[in-house]
């Protein structure tokens, strides 16, 4: 029973991280760039949402477009001044920097514009929560949207990148630059379209984790943004159905960890998963080992 | 056209060198006396019609999760401060004030003391949390400069005998609570759930469990969590749950805990919550639903609602100026100035002597007082700080704090 309820909770916190990892791994699968500052464009989105839905008084459904459309200018800006200027610098490592440098900016903007006082967020989501054996199980409300959520996301996403044009532009651009533009494919925009259907995911996901856990301060996005990240790797990055796999199987193994090793270790154990990932298989679990024939 | 500008350019420096050598004249001098603790800088305190004043600074976290318990306690000096100064100041002379914010992080804590002392504090009045107040009191005791917290409890904090506090310290509550539990029959099975990253959550809970023990309590589950982590509980509560605790022990900030409340509501876990200081603030977190706190019992020396003049007067100027009703952190900031006026007139100490003076005038004087305040009645100090009044308890009912007897 303790170990049914605990897979629950870990199965909610992981829906949490699939949400969020989702963004992470499209950012890099096309782009091949990993952004740091999704953690918090999601603190963004979540705050957006708050203030439209508590100050401005406006329904939830308009406060959560609002909020996408904010984000997803957002990344559109982002990626226009801080990560294009950088995509043919001498080292990889200038936009990971750069992103790093973003998360902090945003942080701190948000810390200015909306005070670092904790917000109590009203969860969005208002079913009533399934309960199991008899009430000892219970499992939230917010997480079964989260997991619909995510399996739509996951299959929209799926489609659009092997069923349109633009998708298969990102496919192409993701593969190959020089040869995508030669094709006649507009680089730039394809990569703009890239992160701002990632940010758009990042407004989402704002929403779907400050319903589940209901405090929001400017620092709130960082750590699930650096966990979700620990959870597109696992998963296999650049894989979509990876970021999926990858945030479930995330939250059962830190609630799993918390609960029958200690509550003390919880973060170094989701870490420890990073480090034995990267060690046994780097690129995942659902990841293709792609060699380059020369 | 070359030597023209060379010799615009050479006026230009020799103009700026003049400029930095005459401006600088006195701010250099300042800069020296800073680091040493009998500069004669700091007698001179005057206000700015060149009359002496006390100039007795405060720290605390204006904003930041903690803002609550920063803006309380400065609400309440504020208070304090008026009163004296319109019955004729302490001594005859005028109190200025100077409240600082610090976020609760320690770096930023002492930052706001170099201001303070840049200004020309000669007393402190903070900080206001633990661990800032443990990092500020190391510098405040090289400059042997007189501290007193209003609310900070942790055992560190006042370690130097420049240093006193208004509140009851971490061992006290952490005892307190095992005692007030134990004594009222409140439950046999108690669950902890604690901050392991914060010296204030592990200092209570430390005293806490030996005490339990002492007591007869039995600790059934003991879990904690850190500053990183402080959003899902759900391992921790449902350790709680399972244990079969009736009573949980939160000695965490209100923050966190309005998070456990919520959570636990939603497994329709529902003990009873027991908390101390920190739990304060809860009712007036933005948004949250105060009918999840419901029936919690927290610690607290001060009670809003009880009926002696001094708190009733208190908690009506308090209303009249900051439209809300005060909290015990507000009580502790109100105290503070008394206490520092109290042993300040029983020094007989002026604004005109050094800080380092007026503090061990100060210090010989805390030893020799009795204070009625919101905050405890006969409250005497001992050389190592500590103040000695007995804790009470509140109990959260129809969101509003209930004094239990």
């Amino acid at each position: 029973m303790r170990f049914l309820s605990s897979l629950i909770n870990g199965v909610s916190l992981g829906s949490v991280y699939a949400i969020i990892a989702l963004g992470y791994t499209m950012v890099y699968g096309i782009a091949k760039m990993l952004n740091f500052a999704h953690g918090d464009v999601i603190m963004v989105g979540a705050y957006i949402t708050f203030i439209v839905m508590n100050n401005a008084g406006l329904p939830v459904w308009l406060a959560i477009i609002l909020s996408v459309i904010v984000c997803t200018a957002l990344g559109i800006i982002v990626e226009k001044m801080a990560y294009k200027p950088l995509r043919n610098a001498a080292s990889p490592l200038a936009v990971l920097i750069t992103a790093i440098g973003v998360s902090y900016l945003l942080q701190n903007l948000a810390l200015l514009i909306f005070g670092p006082n904790t917000k109590q967020f009203t969860s969005v989501v208002n079913f009533s929560s399934i309960k199991l054996f008899d009430g000892k199980v219970i499992i939230q409300d917010e997480t079964v949207v989260n997991i619909v959520l995510c399996i739509i996301i996951m299959i929209c996403l799926t489609l659009f990148v092997n069923k349109t044009k633009a998708g298969q532009a990102m496919l192409a651009v993701s593969e190959d630059k020089g040869a995508a533009q030669l094709m006649g494919i507009n680089v730039n925009g394809t990569i703009a379209l890239t992160f701002a259907i990632g940010s758009g995911l990042a407004a989402i996901a704002g929403v779907l984790m400050c319903s589940a856990y209901p405090t929001l301060t400017p620092y709130t996005g960082s750590m699930p943004g650096i966990k979700a990240f620990v959870a597109a790797v696992l998963g296999g990055i650049g894989s979509i159905p990876g970021a999926f796999l990858g945030g479930i199987l995330l939250g059962v193994i830190e609630i799993l960890g918390k609960t029958y090793i200690s509550t003390q270790l919880g973060d170094a154990i989701v870490f420890s998963m990073l480090i034995i990932v990267l060690l046994v298989k780097p690129t995942g679990i659902l990841g293709k080992n792609i060699q380059e024939k020369v | 056209m070359k030597k023209f500008n060379k010799v615009i350019g050479l006026s230009l420096v020799m103009a700026m060198l003049a400029g930095t050598v005459t401006a600088c004249g006195s701010s250099s001098d300042n800069a020296g006396q800073n680091t040493q603790t009998d500069s004669t800088n700091d007698g001179a305190d005057v206000s700015s019609d060149g009359t002496a004043v006390w100039k007795i600074g405060g720290i605390g976290p204006l904003t930041g999760g903690n803002a609550i318990y920063g803006q309380a306690a400065m609400n309440g000096a504020q208070i304090a401060i008026d009163e004296i100064n319109a019955a004729g100041g302490i001594n005859g002379y005028q109190i200025v004030f100077n409240p600082q914010d610090d976020e609760t992080d320690n770096d930023k804590s002492i930052n706001a003391y170099n201001t303070l002392k840049d200004w020309g504090m000669q007393i402190l009045m903070g900080s206001v949390t633990s661990g800032c107040c443990t990092a500020v009191s190391d510098y405040a005791v090289e400059d042997n400069l007189f501290l007193l917290t209003p609310s900070a409890s942790s055992v560190t904090s006042i370690t130097y005998d420049n240093a006193f506090r208004v509140c009851f310290s971490d061992p006290n509550q952490g005892v307190g609570a095992a005692d007030y539990i134990a004594d009222n029959g409140l439950a046999t099975k108690v669950a902890v759930i604690y901050d392991n990253s914060d010296v204030y959550s592990t200092g209570i809970y430390d005293k806490f469990a030996a005490e339990a023990a002492a007591k007869g309590l039995e600790i059934v589950s003991a879990e904690s969590f850190n500053a990183d982590n402080k959003t899902d509980f759900s391992v921790q509560l449902a350790a709680a749950k399972d244990a079969g605790a009736d009573l949980v022990f939160l000695p965490i900030y209100y923050s966190e805990a309005s998070l456990i409340l919520a959570q636990a509501a939603s497994m329709e876990y529902a003990p009873t919550f027991f908390g101390c200081d920190g739990m304060d603030g809860i009712l007036t977190m933005e948004n949250f639903d105060t009918s999840l706190a419901e029936g919690v019992i927290l610690l607290t020396p001060f009670a809003a609602d009880a009926t002696d003049d001094l708190t009733v007067k208190f908690v009506s100027t308090y209303q009249d100026k900051f439209g809300e009703t005060p909290n015990q952190f507000a009580a502790d900031g109100y105290d503070a100035i008394y206490i520092i006026k109290a042993a300040l007139e029983k020094s007989g100490a002026t604004p005109d002597m050094s800080v380092s003076d007026i503090c061990e005038a100060m210090k010989t004087a805390m030893l020799e007082i009795t204070v009625d305040g919101l905050t405890g009645t006969g409250i005497t100090w001992s050389a190592d700080g500590e103040p000695s009044k007995a804790p009470r308890a509140v109990e959260i009912v129809d969101g509003v704090y209930k004094a239990i007897q």
